[in-house]
């Protein structure tokens, strides 16, 4: 009796890993997907948060690939052990904070840690040479599977006729003429690919599904940092960063602005954090205070929140601000203009 | 039969499903784990997860922000 050949699938929820998947399938190997959360990834949380978005069907791209394949889905938490990933990438950032080499070479890592703890054969990811600047380049895709310790047991079935053989073609487990061999960045082949499989509605995030590569929020964690004086964070430091404006009026303080009720319920959440700010005689956002404040930079923190307020064009608005501690003092102040916010101040 | 309960309130999805995952990996096929969350997301990804892993989703149970959803671990685990 022959022995049942199994691989796991990087599944990120994207269509080139479904596909690279099914690729897999259609040779008679067992496959189950990995998914690692980092914490960055863009799925559902601004849906969780936003209202506006929650008007929208909900979905878990990574599950829904699952379900169309049919395979079990592992999700792994890997928001601590990603750190070293962000703060240190060996390989240098792309054009935002976003280290998608070090990341790719991780994430092959780790599923290799998982395929030799649960005697699964190879690992499939749906890379295609050519495709991304950074991680998926002809020169790139070899550093990937050295690094990662994966070496021959990393097959691209939709790039791998570029590639040298693997050893899932060398054992004779997959057929090397039935995987592709995809280059560039065009998308053609892999819709026309997901056509002939019946795959519709699947996911074409735009941006990545990483919020690294989105240059407004790196330019926020940059931030973060380069306020605190060290290069760390923690889940919650970038869960704030996705959610609300932030101004930071003085070098040692900033504001955190719900835009909407999504927003301000999830804000509720930091409330023995951080100061908080409430307009009391108007409706208006929750505002969180990060940092060291003063009389002074509390003044100024309660007339931005009255600016962003209901109240933005009274006279005067009442807030109350709010200590982590639970002690609560009530202000009354005049809206900040909004000509003497600078744009600056905007991170 | 024996059955555990799975604080994931204030976690945002992903973070219940991994949460019930872990739960999970260490019951057997029959028992019941009761996950308590508050982000709506869950109950479209959980039912998902169980889906594709075999197991039942029994009840989902929402009051005011606190989302219930039972799990009855199947078969396959």
């Amino acid at each position: 009796m022959t022995r049942q050949i199994k691989a796991v699938a990087l599944i990120s929820g994207g269509l080139d890993s479904l596909l690279a998947a099914r690729v897999v399938m259609e040779q008679g190997v067992h496959v189950e997907g990995i998914n690692f959360y980092t914490g960055f990834c863009v799925e559902g949380h601004t849906h969780a948060i936003r209202k506006k978005d929650r008007d929208r069907p909900k979905r878990n791209n990574a599950l829904w690939s699952a379900e169309q394949l049919g395979i079990k889905l592992h999700i792994v938490d890997i928001i601590d052990e990603y750190k070293d990933v962000v703060i240190n990438p060996k390989h240098g950032y792309g054009s935002n904070l976003n280290p998608c080499l070090d990341c790719k070479i991780f994430m092959v890592n780790k599923a290799r840690e998982w395929i030799e703890a649960n005697g699964f054969d190879f690992i499939i990811t749906g890379e295609v040479v050519g495709q991304r600047p950074m991680s998926q380049r002809k020169d790139t895709l070899p550093v990937i599977a050295r690094d990662s310790g994966a070496g021959e047991r990393l097959v691209r079935p939709l790039c791998a006729q570029n590639l040298p053989a693997t050893l899932a073609e060398t054992e004779g487990w997959l057929d090397r003429e039935k995987l592709y061999g995809f280059n560039g960045r065009s998308r053609k082949p892999q819709i026309a690919l997901a056509r002939q499989f019946g795959f519709e509605d699947f996911a074409q995030p735009a941006g990545g599904c990483c919020f690294l590569t989105d240059k407004q929020y790196s330019v926020k964690l940059a931030d973060l940092w380069s306020t605190r004086g060290t290069r760390e964070y923690d889940l919650d430091d970038i869960m704030l960063l996705k959610v609300g404006r932030h101004l930071r009026p003085r070098p040692h303080f900033k504001l955190i602005v719900g835009r909407e009720e999504g927003e301000n319920r999830f804000l509720e959440g930091y409330r023995k954090r951080f100061i908080n700010i409430i307009p009391t005689s108007h409706s208006g956002p929750l505002v969180l205070l990060d940092g060291e404040a003063g009389a002074d930079d509390i003044e100024l923190a309660a007339r931005l929140t009255a600016r962003f307020s209901q109240g933005r064009d009274a006279q005067q608005v009442t807030v109350s601000v709010n200590r982590p501690e639970g002690e609560t003092e009530s202000l009354e102040v005049v809206p900040i203009p909004s000509e003497e916010i600078p744009e600056a101040w905007y991170v | 039969m024996s059955s555990v309960t799975v604080d994931a309130r204030n976690l945002l999805c992903p973070m219940p499903v991994i949460r019930t995952q872990d739960a999970l990996a260490g019951l057997q096929a029959g028992d019941v784990a009761v996950v308590l969350c508050t982000d709506p997301g869950v109950v479209h990804d959980i039912p998902a997860w169980c889906r594709v892993h075999g197991h039942e989703v029994s009840n989902i149970d929402q009051q005011d922000d606190l989302i219930t959803v039972t799990v009855r671990v199947g078969n396959s685990a």
